[in-house]
């Protein structure tokens, strides 16, 4: 490199928002949908995979199992599995990271309804609480801690995952790796890395956020 | 009432928690069960509220099959209190009361309002309802605890080793506030326990299970501790029978003497010539100070001036003989102190009348234990008689 800076700031200005295509602005935006989409649909189908595996226990280990080679795949190879069905597109992306975000937040509903004390279950249903009405308004709402860290540790591997789907042209800020590479300009990599790594730690934040004010009850806050 | 009809608890793996287990919980009263882990006492309990259901046999509510009864509609009317408190974490601690009223679809306010007033009545500060469990003490919890299991008035209340994970103090004052509660509420109380002591100070009846699921004894406390029905129930009970059953013979009959007693202003002069070894002591409100060995007493001036000796003191309405004996082992003299309610002193109750009370209570004993015919004895401390039937 020829006395090429780290950091060009007049490209970042030109590029933030051209309003075309693989402006940064755009790349972020893209990058966000990506990466939480997967998240909430990661835990839409984990919650009642995870309440089943709760009811019939049996289930559990298998379910696991599964889900931990799910976890294993390698995410490329599986970016090319689905290419002949979803093309290019953001699903290629999307449906990948969505398993990874099911075979994580599987355990998490499982243990989170498991970390409800057996003194308070047996409480609820010697009040006469129905089993529904007892899940809604006792087991969840305790679930809910270990739930939310699963959800975050979710949320920022799956922030990091989405640039690999650069290699697919579907990558968020992950565009920007490739583009660094492609012309040895190393501007693009450092502006994709700081914008990923301040987005995971924003949503972080947010979600730890959204779990103070989930939980009041919770001892590790200390007293009031 | 609550009555348990040959009920038998057999689980798939061949064990019997529960053995054709028949007895009456009367309403209104407290009944325990007690007995050594794995005797079925917390089966029982739940196969009440059907938390559990008998293999065979049946549990009746006032006539009822409970079987009968959809299970979150029973549960609802039966108070549950159970050991740790249960109580919900994330929900404050007026949102833990009201959640029965809650449940029968209560008015939020009106169901908010009974919480506030159930809070007031076991003894807590209102000032806790908006906060959450963890912030409270085991005690505390506990008593929200049964707040809770009283707010929706239920007849029945079902507890469940409730004050078993509380230090001694505290469990003793939980009791003491049962105790309390019960007097002005009169509910159908099945509690279990493993504590013999706990069971003997809190039932009207106590029913002791053996391991196995046998109901080895059911009697009413004094009886219990009289007659052990066999060798089991014995070990059970412990040592020191004969002494706690002294808990059940009031102390209100026993013969006081006012001429033991001396106010602190009094001259020393005029206890000179006394046969009387000890005086009592008491100070201008009322109270007693402590005793004055009248062998040792200077030659002039009042009894401010006098050593005196530690003394032991029992509440005559209220205590009962053991605590008069343990008063009066407390004295050097060997006499109690009888005070009343407000601590005054009222007079002295000496080793003679003490001894004349403890064989009557013998006699009571034998007689209620049916193994001699009971001598008619003197009238004076008759109490022991009426304690032994009434309790």
């Amino acid at each position: 490199m020829d006395g090429e800076p780290l950091v060009r700031w007049d490209w970042i200005w030109r590029n933030w928002s051209t309003g075309r295509a693989g402006s940064i602005d755009s790349l972020l935006q893209q990058h966000v949908v990506m990466a939480l989409l997967p998240v909430v649909l990661g835990l839409v189908v984990a919650l009642p995979i995870g309440l089943a595996c709760v009811r019939w226990r049996w289930l559990y280990q298998p379910t696991a199992g599964l889900m931990n080679v799910v976890y294993a795949l390698p995410s490329l190879p599986v970016f090319m599995l689905l290419l002949p069905a979803t093309g290019l597109g953001p699903a290629t992306v999307i449906i990948p990271l969505s398993f990874y975000g099911v075979a994580v937040l599987i355990p998490a509903v499982v243990d989170g309804i498991a970390s409800v004390p057996d003194h308070v279950r047996q409480s609820a249903v010697a009040m006469g609480f129905t089993p529904l009405r007892r899940l809604l308004r006792v087991e969840l709402p305790i679930a809910v801690p270990v739930v939310l860290a699963g959800l975050r540790v979710v949320a920022v591997s799956s922030i990091s995952l989405v640039s690999v789907g650069a290699l697919i042209g579907q990558g968020g800020l992950g565009n920007l790796f490739t583009d660094a590479f492609k012309r040895d300009f190393p501007t693009p990599a450092v502006v994709g890395i700081v914008l990923i790594v301040a987005l995971a730690l924003l949503v972080d934040g947010l979600l730890l956020a959204a779990q103070r004010l989930l939980t009041p009850w919770q001892r590790a806050r200390g007293s009031a | 009432m609550i009555t348990f009809d040959r009920v038998t608890k057999r689980y798939p793996d061949g064990t019997v928690a529960v053995d054709d287990l028949s007895l009456e919980v009367p309403t209104g009263g407290i009944t325990v069960f007690v007995g050594p882990s794995g005797c079925g006492k917390t089966t029982s309990l739940r196969m009440i509220n059907r938390m559990i259901d008998p293999s065979e046999g049946r549990v009746l509510l006032d006539g009822v099959d409970v079987t009968t009864v959809d299970p979150p509609t029973l549960r609802r009317g039966i108070g549950y209190v159970i050991q740790q408190a249960g109580l919900f974490p994330h929900r404050k601690i007026v949102d833990n009361v009201a959640t029965v009223p809650q449940l029968l679809g209560w008015d939020r306010r009106k169901a908010r309002d009974r919480a506030m007033e159930l809070l007031e009545r076991v003894g807590l500060d209102t000032g806790l309802a908006n906060r959450y469990p963890f912030q409270l003490s085991g005690g505390q919890q506990q008593r929200v605890g049964v707040a809770r299991a009283l707010a929706a008035d239920p007849p029945v209340l079902l507890m469940d080793e409730p004050f078993s994970a509380v230090d001694p103090i505290v469990r003793a004052s939980l009791q003491d506030e049962l105790l309390r509660l019960q007097a002005e509420l009169h509910k159908t109380i099945v509690f279990v326990t493993h504590d013999i002591d706990e069971a003997v100070k809190l039932g009207d009846r106590v029913a002791v299970l053996q391991v196995g699921g046998h109901l080895a004894q059911l009697d009413d406390p004094a009886t219990l501790l009289a007659r052990p029905a066999d060798g089991f129930v014995q070990e059970f009970l412990g040592r020191d029978r004969g002494i706690r059953r002294l808990s059940f013979v009031p102390g209100e009959g026993l013969r006081l003497r006012d001429d033991l007693t001396v106010p602190v202003s009094a001259d020393v002069a005029s206890a000179r010539g006394t046969a009387e070894p000890w005086l009592a002591v008491v100070g201008p409100d009322g109270g007693p100070l402590g005793w004055a060995a009248t062998s040792g007493l200077p030659k002039s001036g009042t009894f401010e001036a006098v050593p005196l000796a530690p003394y032991g003191t029992f509440v005559r309405g209220r205590d009962s003989l053991r605590a008069a004996l343990d008063a009066a082992l407390l004295s050097p003299s060997g006499n109690a102190i009888a005070v009343d309610d407000s601590g005054r002193a009222e007079g002295v109750v000496t080793r003679e009348v003490l001894d004349e009370a403890l064989v009557l209570a013998a006699r009571e004993a034998s007689r209620v234990a049916g193994e001699t015919r009971a001598g008619e004895g003197p009238g004076e401390a008759g109490g022991a008689r009426e304690a032994a039937d009434g309790r």
